[in-house]
């Protein structure tokens, strides 16, 4: 057993911490207050090698493992969560179900600009209709000669309208269910997809997410990935994986949110000493600790196997569910920590706070990661 | 271009802890980084590099553990690392520093420009750079804050108080960097790949031919009396309003203090 982590993986924390605290620090509260997507920090982020980090380098990557992705995501998150959304669905949940499906004339054409960067990637499965329950999608392709016609509306599309390249799920075959399901590389551009209402959200507020609008949208047959009635299980093993994004998301959130209490602690003073030497404080520090340490082995520990061919679908899951729940715990404290500071948008901890409530619902409900987990155990 | 950027390794803060008893740097507890001149003078390096070829080797002097200021320097760009690392280095001062690193360069032979911070943090000598001109019997350029470079000669721009010196000159040379108008560049994942993959060589004494009388404690003529931090005189004074009243109000302390 040996839970140290690479030179090379801590070199990447360090790279990535010094480009989060000098190049996102600075406007996040401004981004966040005004809901500004900004997609310069993604083309910057492309060129440090950060949009492909866990891909081979022929198709564009870092060549890097899903451990070090883990720890950009964290590391990014631990400052700016908008930003770490943008980057975990384009890399989990766009460029890798092409990376791992797609063939090796879909991988040059639209793995590569995405992993370098020059693209950006979105991922189009949830509906109105269809949240947890993926099957009950209404939207549709029907072949016409060398091309698809796709009809239907998605939903909170993160990177929707922004993204030059999104991977969507449709059905194919109404009568088969979730066997009826089929996956198909999207561009932006196409003739019948257009973009309807932003989202105005709670947190992840310089993230965009947007209604994606296809009405007999042009898609040609080669397009499409795998197979036709593919989809579901594409979807299904490519969420697997996206969890580890947002697990990584949530302890960095967490993180984030204890580095600004401790170092508050330790200033504000009270009854004559700071507060982080008050037993009150200091055991609700020590708890959090505790908690985002948990979180980081469990979710490190999903990416490990993942890097590892070894199976990672319940690990993930278990990941997503105990790490955003210790989000929310641990911003709700950190916000506790701070008192009336904490409420004031003076201070990042609110943000964190609004920020972290998502964990606990995108790429799977804590209620959708139980039934992943209930189902691996109970099998 | 062959060039060889100087770096060293200090200690994060800008108010450095002295121990009392030695009169040297408290370096426990605090974490390094690279000097930021430093990296100042690494950007320069890796833009002359891009913009005329050529190669840009980094090299430090100092423990083992100093490797982690020249991955660093891997990360932002540069093609080759060289630790140089003895015993016999142990309490250097920038004489014995300067002859050390210009042993180094010496070895690697054919070196066009050597390139320095114009001072490290913690010190705060600016003599390494000038005293490696001196050790190699070539020329230098201080507080240069631009380089152009037209094929065989270069025109740098070196800082005064007013303005700026306009300035030819020939390589070989050892040129000192002030604070660049651009930030150092960040590392890259490609750069960090390779910083934590590479094996960095480490040089001893006897890899670059070190005469023990001039190197470490031995070849160090310099005796700290005391270093110590000044204490702040007086307390400072905000002066509230706006600021046509603040600086009326300003205007009469000043007389009021002689000072106008």
């Amino acid at each position: 057993m040996n839970f140290t982590v690479s030179p090379e993986n801590e070199g990447i924390r360090k790279m990535v911490r010094e480009f989060a605290e000098k190049k996102l620090a600075p406007t996040i509260v401004e981004r966040d207050e005004k809901e500004l997507f900004d997609r310069s920090i993604f083309d910057e982020m492309g060129k440090l090698g950060l949009m492909g980090l866990p891909y081979p380098e022929k198709y564009g990557g870092g060549g890097m493992d899903f451990v070090a992705y883990a720890i950009a995501i964290e590391e990014i998150s631990r400052v700016d969560a908008s930003t770490s959304i943008g980057m975990s669905v384009h890399t989990s949940l766009c460029s890798w179900p092409i990376y791992k499906y797609g063939t090796e004339e879909q991988k040059q054409k639209y793995l590569v600009p995405l992993a370098q960067g020059i693209k950006l990637g979105a991922f189009g499965l949830t509906e109105p209709n269809a949240g947890t329950d993926v099957g009950n999608a209404s939207t549709f392709a029907v072949k016409e000669g060398d091309s698809y016609l796709i009809t239907g509306t998605k939903v909170f599309n993160t990177n929707g309208g922004e993204a030059e390249v999104e991977v969507v799920f449709t059905k194919t075959n109404k009568e088969a269910g979730l066997k009826g399901m089929s996956a198909f590389i999207v561009e932006k551009g196409s003739p019948g997809l257009s973009f309807g209402k932003k989202e105005t959200k709670m947190g992840i507020r310089a993230a965009v997410q947007r209604e994606v609008i296809m009405v007999n949208a042009k898609t040609p047959a080669s397009n499409i990935l795998g197979k036709e009635g593919d989809g579901f299980r594409i979807a299904m093993t490519t969420l697997d994986g996206g969890r580890i994004g947002i697990a990584a998301q949530a302890v960095g959130i967490a993180q984030g949110a204890l580095d600004h209490a401790i170092k508050y602690a330790k200033q504000r003073v009270q009854f004559g000493k700071p507060i982080a030497t008050q037993q009150g404080i200091s055991f609700m520090l020590a708890n959090m600790a505790t908690k985002v340490e948990a979180a980081r082995l469990m979710t490190y520990r999903a990416a490990f196997n993942k890097s590892n061919d070894l199976p990672y679908s319940k690990e993930a899951a278990m990941a997503k569910l105990f790490a955003s729940d210790v989000a929310m715990s641990v911003t709700t404290d950190a916000v506790q920590v701070f008192g009336g500071y904490g409420y004031s948008r003076e201070y990042p901890v609110e943000r964190l706070m609004r920020d972290a409530k998502i964990t606990q619902i995108y790429e799977g409900t804590s209620e959708a990661m139980r039934m992943v987990i209930a189902g691996s155990i109970l099998r | 271009m062959e060039i060889v950027v100087c770096v060293k390794q200090v200690p994060d803060t800008t108010e450095v802890k002295i121990d009392p008893v030695t009169n040297t740097l408290v370096r426990e507890g605090v974490p390094s980084i690279v000097n930021p001149f430093d990296k100042y003078a690494l950007e320069m390096a890796l833009q002359l590099r891009d913009k005329h070829g050529g190669k840009v080797t980094v090299i430090s002097m100092g423990p083992p553990q100093a490797v982690a200021a020249l991955r660093e320097c891997i990360a932002m760009g540069a093609d080759e690392a060289v630790l140089l690392s003895d015993r016999a280095f142990a309490g250097s001062d920038t004489l014995a520093t300067s002859y050390t690193l210009s042993q180094a360069v010496r070895k690697m032979g054919n070196v066009d420009l050597v390139i320095c911070g114009k001072q490290a943090i913690d010190g705060d000598t600016a003599q390494v750079g000038p005293e490696m001109a001196e050790h190699l019997g070539i020329g230098q350029l201080t507080y240069v804050s631009t380089i152009e470079f037209d094929g065989e000669k270069l025109i740098a721009h070196r800082e005064q108080d007013e303005g700026y010196d306009v300035i030819e000159a020939k390589a070989p040379l050892v040129v000192t960097i002030i604070k660049l108008a651009m930030d150092p560049r960040l590392p890259t994942v490609k750069g960090t790949a390779k910083a934590y993959r590479m094996e960095v060589p480490v040089w001893t004494a006897a890899d670059i031919a070190i005469d023990p009388k001039l190197a470490g404690l031995e070849g160090s003529p310099t005796l700290v009396k005391r270093i110590f931090t000044p204490e702040r005189r007086g307390k400072g004074e905000i002066i509230q309003g706006d600021s046509k009243e603040a600086v009326d109000a300003l205007v009469d302390k000043l007389r009021q203090a002689k000072i106008l």
